[in-house]
C-alpha cells in the first residue's frame, strides 16, 4: 500500500545549538488505516516528531535536515499559509489537555463549526447539520452543541476535539497523549471511539503515548524512541512480545501488569550504554 | 495493639460547591460518604477511584489536614480529633506524607539538607551532630549522596526530587507513610525504581503504607489490600489477588476492564 506519510531522516535541533540534536535521524511511515504509535519516556523526542510533522516546532527549534512527505508531497518548506491549508483539513489534529485547547468563552458548537466554515465554506443550516452529524458521530448528543466547555466533563471536553479534528474528513489524525489526563474508564471509551473512527474514515493515525498498554490497546506499528533515536520499530505483536532492542526490553520490564505476574526492573542506563546502543 | 495501626469508621465530608452560570447558586458535593477503612500494620492498603472520588479528601482528611464533619479515626489506638494541638503534633512524627508533585511540594528557597533535617529540628530530636549524621544516612538510604544536602530542589530531576520527598517523610520514622500518587507524574523506569524503593523501605523499616492512586497497574504490584473508591464511598475492598481476580461489584469491573493493554496481556 501506498504511504500516506513518510518521514525521513527527520533532525531536530535547538536552534542556538544545532549540534545538540533532539530528534536524531528518524524515519518511519504510515498507511491509510493503520495506527503508528511513537512511545518513549520524557525527553525522547517523541513529541518533537509529531510536531515536526505538523509544522509545529517551537520557534527556537528547527528541522535540521530530513523530509516529510504526506500524501506524495513533501510538507517541508511550505509557506505558514500553504500548511495552514494542511492541517485542520488534511491532517487532524487532537493533543493531552483538552481544556487548554478549547476556547471557554465559545460554545462547542461554534468551535466545531469554526473548522468546517474556515476549510469547507459551509454555513447556515448545511453547517448546523454537519456539525449536529459530526458530534453524534463522537458519542455527544447534538442538542449539547450549544453548551460552553466548562459545562463538559474532560471525556466529553476530548470526544469535541475529536469531532473538530475530523471535521473535515482529514486522511490523517495526528494524536499526542490524548487521554493522558483522563479517567481509565473514559480512557477506554476514548480509545475505542478513535480506533472505530480510525476504521470507519479509513484514516491513518499516527499517536503519541508513553504508556505501553495504550499502544497494546490501539497500535498496528509501533515506533520506539529514546534520547531522540528510535531504537526499534515494528508491528505492536513483534515489538512487545518479540522486542529485539535491549532499551525496549528495559522498558518494557518496568511497567507493571495488572495480573502482578512479572517483578518489576528498573532501567540500569549504565549497562545499556555498554550494550549495544 | 491492634492489628490495625491505622482505621477510620464513619468518615463524612461535605464540600459547597459553587454552581449554576454565574456561580450564584451552591451544591453539596458528598467528597466522603460514611468511609470504613483500615490498614493492616506492616502492609500496603491501596485506595483507588478515579478524579472526584474522594480519595485524596480521605487522605488529607485521616491525617487531621482537613476537618471532618462526621467520624472517628483512631491511630494506634488512639482518637486523633481527641488530641489537643501539641499530642497532634507528636502524633504526627509518625504519620508522615509524601506527595504528588516532587516539583511543588520542595520549598526551592530551602536546601535538600535543611529540607530533610526540619522535622528532626520541629520534634527537637538529637544535636546538630547526630542531626548530620541522620540526614546523610537517609540521603544516602534513598539513593542520594551527602554531597546532595548542599543542593536546592531544582538541581534534582523528578524522579529524585521524590527520592528527597521519601527522605523528608522517613528521618522521624514514623509508622504509618501517606502516599499521594507519589509517582504519577514520573516516567514508567522512574516508577519501578520509586516503587522498588518503597517496598525495600517498608520491609526494613516496618513501614505501614495508605498509598492513593488512580493506577490499577502500580496497585497490583505495591499494595496487600485495595479500596476502591466512587463517588465518596468505599464500594469494594478486600486482598489484592482476590480483588483482582474476581472483582464483585460492576464498578470494580469496570474499572479493571479499563486498564490499558490488558485485553492483550490476558489473550
Amino acid at each position: 500500500m501506498a504511504d500516506l506519510l513518510k518521514v525521513e531522516k527527520l533532525t531536530v535541533a535547538p536552534a542556538a545549538a544545532p549540534s545538540r540534536l533532539l530528534v536524531n535521524n528518524v524515519s518511519f511511515s504510515l498507511s491509510p488505516g493503520r495506527t503508528t504509535c511513537i512511545v518513549g519516556e520524557s525527553g525522547s523526542g517523541k513529541s518533537l516528531t509529531a510536531l515536526s510533522v505538523m509544522g509545529l516546532l517551537p520557534k527556537a527549534l528547527q528541522r535540521v535536515s530530513g523530509d516529510i512527505v504526506f500524501q506524495g508531497s513533501s510538507l517541508v518548506g511550505l509557506s505558514n499559509t500553504q500548511m495552514c491549508d494542511v492541517r485542520g483539513k488534511r491532517i487532524g489534529m487532537i493533543f493531552q489537555e483538552p481544556m487548554t485547547s478549547l476556547n471557554p468563552v465559545l460554545t462547542i458548537g461554534f468551535q466545531v463549526g469554526e473548522t468546517l466554515s474556515t476549510h469547507l465554506g459551509l454555513s447556515g443550516k448545511a453547517l448546523r447539520t454537519k456539525v449536529a452529524a459530526l458530534l453524534e458521530s463522537v458519542g455527544i448528543p447534538a442538542e449539547r452543541a450549544n453548551s460552553y466547555p466548562d459545562e463538559l466533563s474532560g471525556g466529553q471536553r476530548q470526544r469535541v476535539m475529536i469531532a473538530m479534528s475530523i471535521a473535515c474528513e482529514p486522511a490523517m489524525l495526528i494524536a499526542d497523549e490524548p487521554t493522558t489526563a483522563l479517567d481509565v474508564t473514559v480512557q477506554a471509551q476514548i480509545l475505542a471511539l478513535l480506533a472505530d473512527l480510525k476504521t470507519r474514515m479509513n484514516m491513518g493515525m499516527l499517536f503519541i503515548t508513553h504508556d505501553f498498554g495504550v499502544v497494546a490497546d490501539i497500535a498496528d506499528d509501533v515506533v520506539v524512541m529514546f534520547r531522540g533515536e528510535i531504537v526499534e520499530k515494528g508491528s505492536v505483536g513483534d515489538v512487545l512480545d518479540r522486542p529485539q532492542h535491549p532499551y525496549t526490553r528495559a522498558l518494557l520490564d518496568c511497567v507493571p501488569d495488572a495480573e502482578g505476574r512479572k517483578a518489576l526492573k528498573p532501567i540500569d542506563y549504565d549497562w545499556l550504554k555498554g550494550a549495544s546502543v | 495493639m491492634s492489628e490495625f495501626i491505622l482505621s477510620a469508621t464513619g468518615l463524612t465530608k461535605t464540600y459547597k460547591q459553587r454552581s449554576g452560570r454565574f456561580g450564584f447558586s451552591t451544591t453539596l458535593v458528598k467528597a466522603l460518604d460514611n468511609v470504613d477503612i483500615a490498614l493492616k500494620s506492616g502492609t500496603t492498603l491501596a485506595v483507588v477511584g478515579e478524579s472526584g472520588s474522594g480519595k485524596s479528601t480521605l487522605a488529607r482528611c485521616l491525617l487531621q489536614l482537613q476537618p471532618l464533619d462526621a467520624g472517628k479515626v483512631l491511630f494506634d489506638g488512639r482518637d486523633l480529633a481527641s488530641l489537643d494541638r501539641e499530642a497532634l503534633r507528636a502524633a504526627r512524627r509518625d504519620l508522615q506524607m509524601v506527595f504528588q508533585d516532587p516539583f511543588a511540594s520542595l520549598n526551592p528557597r530551602m536546601r535538600v539538607g535543611e529540607i530533610v533535617v526540619e522535622g528532626l529540628v520541629i520534634h527537637q530530636l538529637g544535636d546538630a551532630e547526630q542531626r548530620r549524621a541522620k540526614v546523610v544516612s537517609m540521603l544516602e538510604r534513598v539513593g542520594l549522596s551527602a554531597a546532595d544536602m548542599k543542593k536546592y530542589p531544582h538541581e534534582f530531576s523528578g524522579g529524585q526530587r521524590q527520592r528527597i520527598g521519601i527522605a523528608r517523610a522517613l528521618i522521624l520514622d514514623p509508622k504509618v507513610v501517606v502516599c499521594d500518587e507519589p509517582v504519577s507524574a514520573l516516567d514508567v523506569s522512574i516508577q519501578a525504581q520509586i516503587l522498588l524503593l518503597l517496598k525495600e523501605l517498608q520491609r526494613e523499616m516496618g513501614l505501614s503504607y495508605l498509598f492513593i492512586s488512580h493506577d490499577l497497574r502500580v496497585v497490583r504490584h505495591i499494595a496487600d489490600e485495595v479500596a476502591v473508591m466512587h463517588r465518596g464511598r468505599v464500594v469494594e475492598q478486600g486482598q489484592v489477588e482476590a480483588l483482582y481476580a474476581n472483582p464483585r461489584e460492576e464498578y470494580t469491573q469496570n474499572l479493571l476492564n479499563s486498564i490499558p493493554g490488558r485485553h492483550r496481556q490476558a489473550a
